[in-house]
């Protein structure tokens, strides 16, 4: 995604043809059998299309079978309405929401299962805590329902230890605990990645210098592990950012959100295909943005990334 | 399964806190896997042990026939993007060429762009050129994410070949293409099954795509799924998780272990 430093290449240069015109043919022969199926391939469904939407979405109001208008900034300014605006806030809290709770319930886990734990638990330990992940996201959503709603499991243990029963479903607190559910294998896998390759020796030479272990953690551990710290972040702002699923089976009408709108404006009964690419376009720009901010500031090298 | 001998080392908050996170990841599971045996319909209570959640799924040809729907579109993309994706793969490690950090800026987009926004922009795509959609579209979309997917592994095993493997073979008289099939191909298949096995569960876990390019004839297991549960809870869709759980825990270890392989003839290098 960025111009990063390229590895050596594994693979020999082709060796060189005997003749000419034949070398200049298999110089081009192979990179293109090579390259130009998958080159097509995502210029064709996924590079066009894109265009595509940033074309509609400069088409105020465009619906399918309507005569168009001109070229405008009608869509772009529609999301700046009082009932859209809210929904873009939404989706942002949701998402800076998620990012920071899987930040602070991933991090002791990881550091639990890279550092702590018996080295040869340590592989095992990681993949059952990211076995979910394998499974349908719709499920472990609908999951959530069966605790949360009313009558569901969380109230029964609620009422039978007393405490007054809570009705979190179709309620944003359903939202961030679907989303924190979701993520969290992210996030602990990417902190894994980089707590594990911590060098232990730094946080001898700092005991052996006087640091307490909090100050070690701070001085020593936090910096080692920032760009996975700042990778994992980053997927799991895009992937709740962008997250369908969860809002739309746990959040009930008062969660709209970007995705959701999306949706609606496609599938649903709005059916505004402009004001609907308009949102598409704002939703792969506040991702890139995401991106390059994480280039410039988190991980210089992109290793954590890719 | 984190409970271990060495209580006096291990009992930290950390080791407590990474329990009760363990919980946090299993208990729903745990939850929809004993209510799955429920006899109610309305399954807030437990009213008695019962196997026919199990049976009405099995009796479901609706059901049945959107989880062949979805076997199917994963199969044909894995299989497509698996050639696809160790071509281009292959391709970007091997040759400089103008427009490359294009070419690979376009090649890791579709792990980037949200899906809701790939789908969209696919459904308007297909619409535009008059292209009607079927079974074959949701095909189409899919090979787009899953080559991207089977392509970065495969990449990150390529980065880490010994780089003297292919001039060896080709120093012993194989030619370029014996070359790659006899002995970078065996190299990097860990790497491709692995990458399959990720894109096949993102291929069985779409719903957005699926959705915005099925059309009316195809209907996946997930969108089947979604317009079950969207309107509360259903005891058969639980009885569903539960073996769709098991299968997915089945592939999650077969890719482990392809892992564990592959690391292991890595270290034997």
């Amino acid at each position: 995604m960025s111009t990063s430093t390229q590895p050596p290449s594994p693979l020999a240069d082709p060796s060189p043809a005997p003749s000419g015109l034949r070398r200049k043919l298999s110089k081009w022969i192979e990179p293109l059998t090579l390259l130009a199926p998958s080159g097509l391939w995502l210029l064709l469904l996924l590079v066009a299309p894109t265009l595509l939407i940033l074309e509609l979405s400069l088409i105020p109001g465009f619906r399918l079978g309507q005569a168009t208008a001109p070229y405008g900034l009608g869509n772009y300014l529609q999301i700046f309405q009082p009932i859209y605006l809210p929904v873009i806030w939404r989706s942002l809290f949701f998402a800076i929401g998620s990012t920071l709770t899987t930040l602070l319930l991933g991090f002791p886990v990881a550091y639990w299962i890279a550092l702590i734990a018996p080295q040869r638990w340590r592989n095992l330990l990681l993949v059952s805590f990211i076995l979910p992940l394998w499974t349908s996201s719709l499920l472990r959503a609908y999951a959530w329902i069966a605790i949360l709603r009313p009558t569901g499991v969380l109230n029964t243990v609620l009422g039978a230890i007393g405490l007054p029963g809570q009705d979190w479903l179709n309620r944003e607190p359903a939202v961030f605990i679907g989303m924190a559910y979701s993520f969290l294998p992210y996030m602990v896998l990417i902190l894994y990645a980089s707590l594990e390759k911590l060098d232990k020796r730094l946080l001898e030479a700092a005991a052996d210098l006087g640091a307490t272990p909090q100050q070690a953690f701070w001085k020593v551990t936090i910096p080692q592990t920032f760009p996975g710290i700042a990778a994992g972040c980053l997927l799991v702002f895009i992937s709740s950012l962008g997250d369908f699923v969860v809002p739309e089976l746990l959040g009930g009408a008062s969660s709209m959100t970007v995705s959701r709108l999306i949706y609606n404006q496609f599938l649903g009964a709005t059916l505004n295909w402009g004001f609907g690419s308009s949102l598409s376009m704002v939703l792969i720009l506040a991702v890139s943005l995401a991106i390059a901010l994480l280039i410039k500031y988190g991980d210089k090298n992109g290793e954590n990334l890719a | 399964m984190s409970d271990q001998p060495k209580a006096k080392r291990t009992l930290t908050w950390q080791f407590l806190f990474t329990l009760l996170m363990f919980a946090f990841m299993y208990v729903p599971i745990l939850i929809l896997a004993i209510y799955s045996f429920n006899e109610s319909r309305f399954s807030s209570n437990w009213t008695g042990f019962s196997l026919r959640w199990y049976d009405s799924l099995l009796n479901d040809a609706r059901l049945l026939s959107s989880l062949r729907d979805s076997l199917f579109v994963a199969l044909i993309a894995v299989g497509v993007s698996a050639i696809l994706g160790t071509m281009m793969a292959v391709g970007l490690a091997k040759y400089r060429f103008p427009g490359k950090s294009l070419y690979r800026g376009m090649a890791y987009l579709p792990l980037i762009i949200p899906d809701i926004a790939i789908a969209v922009a696919t459904l308007v795509f297909l619409v535009s050129v008059g292209f009607s959609r079927s079974i074959w579209t949701i095909i189409a979309a899919h090979i787009v994410f899953c080559l991207s997917y089977i392509a970065v592994v495969v990449s990150t095993r390529l980065a880490g070949l010994n780089p003297h493997l292919e001039e060896a073979a080709l120093d012993l008289g194989a030619t370029p293409v014996q070359a790659f099939i006899r002995v970078i191909l065996p190299e990097l298949m860990p790497a491709i099954l692995s990458g399959c096995l990720l894109a096949f569960v993102l291929s069985m876990d779409d719903l957005l795509i699926a959705s915005f390019t099925a059309g009316g004839g195809a209907n996946t297991l997930p969108m089947e799924i979604f317009g079950r549960v969207r309107t509360g809870i259903k005891p058969d869709i639980n009885a569903l998780s539960v073996v769709l759980i098991l299968a997915s825990g089945l592939l999650a270890f077969a890719s482990e272990y392809l892992r564990y392989r592959g690391d292991q003839k890595r270290l034997g290098n």
